[in-house]
């Protein structure tokens, strides 16, 4: 379907665009008709900077699958990560 | 036999409030005269399946034009900038019925026009379709392609962008419809579809409509697993017979 629903998350960091690395603030994510994806549907995630314009995005189109898999390896790594960096230094 | 020939480029429109925008146009280049269509694009954006669909009405004799609904949202690339208009919520329905009037004009003004011209659109472009031929006198026949929204279960899905249900209009629509829809489709569904069937028919409309098995949403889109190349090509066939039935001069 074509939907206008879309999930904003607010985020903080950067991502490399068109233009080079710029700072972002927000995650548009939506699941729909791809643009590029030959996919019927896909999870598309927009990284924008809301508070410059969001003149510029990093997008992805991943398919519903693989952007499971995609959010169960972020918490895996986020999980790793933390419990690897919160150990006192050898 | 031979092909016909034709050529394609992007173009200057004016649009709503006379907006000048940009709108992809084929049309044949031999001489004559040639109905025109009015073909909008679906949600996502302006894109290269779009551009397919305008050259593939020159290629049967019609000068078509796809106008892009997002230009005011640009600069950009039409992926990025259908990503932005997304985020912002779409497009204002009152905007866009003055872009595809815009684009009849254009096609009007073109001096191998036979002063006919329909439109035909996909998806969110089907309903914008139904849309402007309920409130536009200046188009002769329509093609809603699995228009998703042209009744509006929640009625939280409308907005000051989106205020009215087009089915609520269709007492105003003037001319032939053809709706073609895929069964398995989810938006519209089959029963959406039998209910706008349904209004069409109480309100004595001139429509037609096609109902596809093992079809979706948008299986004409080849750049999609969604294609379904059998009752595309039969969904074609019905849209051109439709187009020669009631666009010739």
């Amino acid at each position: 379907m074509c939907s206008y629903i879309v999930e904003k998350a607010q985020v903080s960091g950067s991502a490399k665009g068109p233009s080079g690395w710029m700072r972002i603030d927000t995650a548009n994510v939506y699941f729909d008709h791809p643009y590029h994806a030959p996919l019927d549907h896909a999870l598309a995630i927009d990284f924008v900077c809301a508070a410059d314009g969001a003149r510029e995005r990093v997008a992805v189109e991943l398919s519903a699958a693989s952007a499971r898999e995609l959010v169960a390896k972020i918490m895996v790594a986020l999980a790793i990560g933390e419990n690897a960096h919160a150990k006192p230094a050898a | 036999m031979s092909y016909e020939g034709l050529a394609a480029e992007t173009v200057a429109f004016r649009g709503h409030n006379g907006d000048q925008g940009e709108a992809y146009y084929a049309q044949p280049t031999r001489a004559g005269k040639f109905p025109g269509v009015v073909v909008i694009h679906h949600l996502p954006g302006w894109d290269e399946w779009i551009t397919e669909v305008v050259r593939k009405f020159a290629h049967h004799g019609y000068a078509a034009i796809s106008p892009h609904l997002y230009f005011r949202d640009g600069p950009g690339s039409p992926d990025d900038v259908g990503a932005r208009v997304r985020a912002a919520g779409g497009v204002p329905d009152e905007q866009v019925v003055g872009d595809a009037k815009g684009a009849t004009a254009f096609l009007r003004a073109q001096a191998n026009s036979n002063g006919k011209v329909g439109a035909i659109g996909f998806c969110s472009g089907g309903r914008h379709a139904y849309l402007a031929a309920c409130r536009l006198p200046e188009i002769d026949a329509v093609v809603d392609c699995w228009g998703g929204n042209v009744i509006v279960d929640d009625q939280a899905l409308l907005n000051a962008k989106r205020p009215v249900a087009p089915i609520d209009l269709t007492d105003q629509l003037r001319v032939p419809l053809l709706g073609l829809f895929g069964n398995d489709d989810e938006n519209p569904n089959a029963d959406q579809v039998n209910r706008t069937e349904a209004v069409l028919k109480r309100l004595g409309k001139n429509y037609e409509f096609h109902r596809y098995d093992k079809a979706g949403h948008a299986f004409f889109n080849t750049a999609r697993a969604a294609y379904r190349p059998e009752q595309a090509a039969d969904g074609w066939s019905k849209v051109f017979a439709f187009y020669r039935k009631h666009l010739a001069a």
